[in-house]
């Protein structure tokens, strides 16, 4: 048990504590507030609000087309070949991300992917245009791709957990097919949808690796502005704000994943 | 529950909505894969062929397999032990041990690379700058996923009575652990070591950020002067990837019938 404690001291405390320490220092070891003022500046604000903006929209994408291919799945019998492939692919592609993930898009709707040179060619249309798949638009239609799957993976054990009882007993005491959804299904429903919800969000917050191969201009996500603050050498004092940053991201992630745990707590109350 | 045809062909259609979303990306990578460079006409294997020619792109494909295997090494020598000894011995700490190896769900990776160049200018001091001093991260990386695997396993075993026939009959605590235990959750910890796997193969945020040459690392470089071949060492990754996630699903499944017939 020592040498796993040993290791994850080194490894995992010793960095997550120079970050949260060196977020309060300047460049010479003195305790300051200044860096927290870089959180502030126009530019930190303005990839913190697309940062929010890409998990928000991405995360409410990934849950709501998620819940409907689970849904899907989930309405065909247990041992379907298409739900049991459904659920095998949704593993796959949930872990899916980062260089390979943004190669698959450059070659789909990048300036000489399949897809645009097809539409060019049947109907003249430009869905390049001026170059969208780089920024934060093309940043939505990438992480669905790997948000949709997650939630089918996270999702479809609620929908299983709805049992069959639960509706007989309902349309026994009368309700139409909308009350049961209405007053039974969807109740149970929602703690591990909100759930999920922000499961997605912090998972889309995180991200990194496919970001960084896709944009190479500009930082309209925090992630990216982390990368800039990081690997800059000639701005001084730059390494103490992308300590800020980074600690602005485990304040955020960190307090979507508290909701989710609670969350969690309140869904499996029913699902079991 | 029978359902009615509308909601048949509805189920139909949004089926294959997602089936295109999710596999034209995969099958355009395909098809710039055997693409002939400069837009020429005709199809060519080449940029396939490249993974074992081009010298830079078949060392980072060995970098990569190499730290796949410390990094499930390391991951096993540090958690079964523990793990097994936290159940046996001191249950207290086991709330202790799994906040730890869930932590990394909370922190991400790109905070602990910005937080952990003091640490690897240490670690390459003492071993030296090759790719595979990524492994300690990448233990780190995977804790979580490796840790729910074997806890999950460790829980379907009686592990204490396990441990207590062997020390009776003489075993010492590796005997235990080694002989006793891990035999009893190979499921467990090869659906650790999978995911491990699969994780380190398209590792990107350590490996470009602590500047090693590791498979994505190369891909990217590569990309930017022969656009093809970097989406065929993509697509092969991916696939060796999806192979192992897949065979993943298969043996929990085994091991939940397992479980249902005892």
């Amino acid at each position: 048990m020592l040498p796993f404690l040993f290791f994850v001291l080194v490894f995992l405390v010793v960095p997550t504590l120079t970050v949260v320490v060196g977020a309060f220092q300047d460049e010479d070891g003195r305790p300051t507030l200044g860096n927290l003022d870089a959180l502030t500046s126009e530019a930190a604000l303005t990839a913190l609000r697309g940062s929010l903006i890409l998990s928000a929209s991405t995360a409410l994408i990934g849950a709501v087309l998620g819940a409907l291919l689970s849904y899907l799945i989930v309405s065909m019998p247990p041992q379907s070949m298409v739900r049991r492939a459904t659920l095998a692919v949704s593993g796959v592609l949930a872990q899916f991300g980062g260089v390979v993930l943004a190669f698959a898009w450059i070659a789909t709707i990048g300036p000489v992917g399949v897809l645009t040179q097809a539409m060019s060619d049947l109907w003249g249309a430009n869905i390049y245009g001026s170059g969208w798949l780089f920024g934060l638009p093309g940043l939505v239609v990438v992480y669905s791709y790997f948000q949709i799957p997650l939630m089918v993976i996270v999702f479809a054990p609620a929908f299983e957990g709805l049992r069959p009882q639960w509706r007989e007993a309902a349309v026994n005491l009368g309700a139409s097919t909308w009350d049961y959804w209405r007053q039974v299904a969807l109740p149970l429903l929602t703690p591990a949808f909100l759930g999920a919800l922000l499961l997605l969000f912090a998972n889309a917050f995180a991200a990194y690796a496919t970001a960084a191969v896709l944009v190479s201009q500009g930082q309209p996500i925090v992630p990216l502005m982390i990368r800039q603050a990081i690997t800059s050498e000639v701005l001084l004092g730059q390494a103490n704000v992308g300590f800020a940053l980074a600690l602005e991201m485990i304040v955020v992630v960190t307090l979507v994943m508290v909701g989710y745990n609670l969350l969690l707590r309140r869904a499996s109350r029913w699902l079991r | 529950m029978r359902h009615s045809t509308g909601f048949k062909v509805f189920r139909a259609v949004g089926l294959l909505l997602f089936a295109a979303y999710f596999f034209v990306p995969l099958l355009a990578m395909f098809d710039f894969s055997t693409q002939v460079r400069g837009s020429a006409p005709g199809r060519t294997w080449d940029n396939w062929a490249l993974m074992m020619t081009d010298e830079d792109l078949r060392s980072s494909i060995v970098a990569s397999l190499l730290l796949a295997l410390f990094t499930v090494l390391l991951m096993v020598a540090l958690l079964v032990p523990t793990m097994v000894w936290v159940r046996l011995r001191v249950p207290r700490a086991r709330g202790l041990v799994e906040f730890l190896c869930l932590l990394p769900l909370t922190i991400p990776a790109l905070v602990i690379v910005v937080g952990i160049s003091n640490v690897y200018s240490w670690v390459t001091y003492l071993l030296g700058d090759s790719a595979l001093v990524l492994t300690f991260a990448y233990v780190v990386l995977v804790l979580p996923y490796s840790y729910r695997a074997i806890d999950a396993a460790l829980s379907a075993i009686d592990a204490a009575t396990l441990s207590e026939a062997a020390r009776s009959l003489g075993a010492g605590w590796f005997t235990v652990i080694v002989r006793i235990i891990m035999p009893n959750i190979t499921g467990g910890i090869l659906g650790a070591a999978f995911i491990a796997v699969a994780l380190v193969l398209g590792e990107y945020v350590f490996a470009s950020l602590l500047h090693f040459d590791t498979l994505p690392v190369a891909m990217a470089a590569l990309y930017k002067s022969n656009g093809p071949a970097a989406m065929a060492a993509a697509l092969a990754s991916m696939l060796l990837v999806a192979v192992l996630l897949v065979a993943l699903t298969f043996l929990s499944r085994d091991r939940h019938k397992q479980g249902a017939s005892s």
